[in-house]
């Protein structure tokens, strides 16, 4: 176990630098903040719909590179998924982190096996998830969103 | 790996003998994910001597007893080490009287305590409270939740975003003749940086407002005369001062104290309880309600002698040639920013900084990788950051106890954060 191969893996870093999901949208369907007060991540999520379907999510905020590499892999792995498949997903993708249970995403979802190194690093755990627990929050409850 | 370079010292240049000092602290011999421990979150809580973890266990092995109460040979002995720690805190302090010290289990309460006790029955609507942007929040959000309960205007002195001193250009209106109460802390826990305390509180006296001073990062490594600061009241915490936790200490002027409401209402702050009416006993036991932290209070009166001993000047001076070098050492780093005044001397034993682009609580990943404890975020500052638009920082305290070679290896350690983020 060591920091470069659990945690800072190259495709990490790659999803922490890309600015690709990294905006604000003005006609959101659903929007919501999640915080992390002790460390400081602070990212707000963006959710346009169509129907049940989830046609973009992108992420604007604050965080490090845990937090902003997870949100970013999140914002392309809900791209064109309905609600429940989304709730699907996140559902796996907490499992693998919480509960060490061995992921099962279908392979154009492959990229999110990078996090489960962060396993190891409970701290670092909570970064992991903020962005996921914040659109699980808005999915369930899709009404409260803006 | 990068290796320190070898031409420079790594033995600080000060008077203090580290080597044996660091053997007086159990901890030290520990290692962190398997590195020697090198401790570096001194901001965030000291070490703690055996001299001060034996006076703990004393109190538990030996004594065990309540004080102010029993009438047996056990609680007359802890109630004679409880009552003999407000001396020594009032001798650190040059108080005129053991009788301004209050124990309470934190600076935190401290601030609640002049909050509850003087502030709500002397402010008043329209009323103005005036502290700065680098406060910590125990010294922040009493004031503003009081501000906004009393309809007061709570005013705050701003930072120079430059190089985050408070910019005092502006101070004679910021504290004004509506001006109840000044708050300001002596010493910034996010950039050990030191105001120049004495202007804030000549005006604030000028305008005849109520002072407090947060001497929570401060008291550790200072020589304090209350005297000659001529505040009306100083907060701080055992913690940070190699006492235990749980023990926290209120200064304040006798009279003062003695005019305040009670804050916590209870046992042993009574004189004499009728149905109908009770009277209190005076200023410190009116704050001293219940059952205190005894083993504590007696930990941390063994704490406040180790340091005496060593001598406050001495540490002082030490902690300024780890930062002086921990300065010089950082500048051979590309892309490292650091924060506070570039007079070190109106510093304290603390470096902000951070790596690139490297998010504080990465950069402190890394570090505890390396056995290294730092501390990483918004440090209880908000407002601080906020002024200064960053998302937090990683912070290196020093104190007594540490050394060149450790300052050697955090920066061989945010090399590596260099290579991971470049
Ligand atoms: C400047 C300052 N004030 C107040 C406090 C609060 O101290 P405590 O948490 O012991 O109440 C701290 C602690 O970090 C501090 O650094």
């Amino acid at each position: 176990m060591s920091l470069e191969e659990d945690l800072y893996k190259e495709i990490i870093l790659e999803n922490y630098r890309s600015k690709k999901n990294r905006s604000r949208m003005d006609d959101a369907d659903l929007a919501s903040e999640g915080a992390n007060p002790s460390c400081g991540d602070d990212v707000e999520l963006f959710v346009k719909l169509d129907g049940d379907r989830v046609v973009a999510v992108t992420y604007d905020g604050i965080g490090c590179s845990i937090c902003c590499a997870s949100a970013n892999l999140l914002c392309e792995a809900m791209k064109g998924k309905t609600l429940a498949e989304a709730m699907t997903i996140i559902g796996e993708y907490r499992k693998m982190l919480l509960e060490d249970a061995t992921p099962h995403f279908s392979d154009d979802l492959a990229d999110l096996e990078a996090m489960q190194g962060v396993k190891h690093y409970p701290v670092r755990i909570k970064c992991a998830l903020l962005a996921w627990n914040t659109v699980r929050d808005m999915f369930e409850t899709p009404a409260s969103g803006g | 790996m990068q290796q320190s370079q070898p031409t420079m010292e790594p033995a600080a240049r000060t008077s203090l003998n580290v080597e044996a000092l660091r053997r007086d602290f159990p901890i030290l011999t520990r290692t962190m994910r398997g590195k020697p421990f090198i401790y570096l979150d001194n901001g965030a809580t000291s070490l703690k001597p055996q001299s001060v973890i034996d006076e703990e266990v004393r109190y538990y092995t030996e004594l065990s007893a309540n004080i102010h109460r029993g009438v047996y040979e056990f609680s007359e002995e802890a109630s004679e080490c409880y009552d003999q720690t407000r001396g020594i805190v009032a001798r650190f302090l040059n108080a005129p009287s053991e009788r301004e010290i209050v124990f309470t289990k934190s600076a935190t309460e401290s601030s609640n305590l002049i909050a509850y006790g003087w502030a709500m029955k002397n402010i008043k609507q329209g009323d103005e409270i005036c502290i700065s942007e680098i406060e910590h929040h125990a010294n922040f959000v009493p004031w503003q939740a009081l501000a906004e309960r009393l309809g007061a205007t709570l005013r705050l002195i701003p930072i120079d975003p430059g190089d985050a001193s408070l910019d005092l250009s502006d101070l004679d209106r910021l504290i004004n003749d509506r001006t109840r109460l000044v708050g300001i802390t002596a010493m910034s826990n996010v950039t050990g940086y030191m105001p120049p305390i004495e202007r804030i509180l000549a005006r604030a006296r000028a305008v005849g407002a109520v002072t407090v001073v947060d001497g929570a990062q401060w008291v550790s490594h200072a020589t304090v005369d209350v005297q000659k600061l001529d505040a009306d009241f100083l907060i701080f915490s055992a913690h940070k001062m190699c006492g235990p936790t749980g023990v926290g200490v209120l200064y304040g002027r006798e009279a003062l104290l003695n005019e305040m409401d009670p804050f916590l209402f209870g046992g042993d702050m009574v004189l004499r309880v009728r149905k109908e009416k009770t009277v209190f006993r005076k200023a410190p036991e009116k704050f001293e309600a219940g059952t205190p932290n005894i083993a504590g209070v007696m930990a941390f009166g063994k704490a406040i002698e180790y340091l005496q001993n060593v001598g406050m000047k001495a540490i002082h001076e030490h902690e300024q040639d780890l930062l002086r070098y921990m300065v010089e050492r950082a500048s051979e780093i590309d892309g490292l920013v650091s924060y506070g005044p570039a007079d070190l001397s109106t510093r304290g034993g603390i470096f902000s900084f951070n790596v690139g682009d490297a998010h504080p609580h990465d950069t402190g990943n890394i570090l505890d990788e390396d056995g290294i404890a730092v501390r990483t975020g918004l440090h209880c500052a908000h407002p601080l950051m906020q002024a200064l638009g960053i998302p937090g920082t990683v912070r290196a305290s020093f104190y007594l106890y540490n050394t060149r070679a450790e300052v050697d290896r955090l920066i061989e350690s945010i090399h590596r954060v260099r290579r991971i983020f470049s």
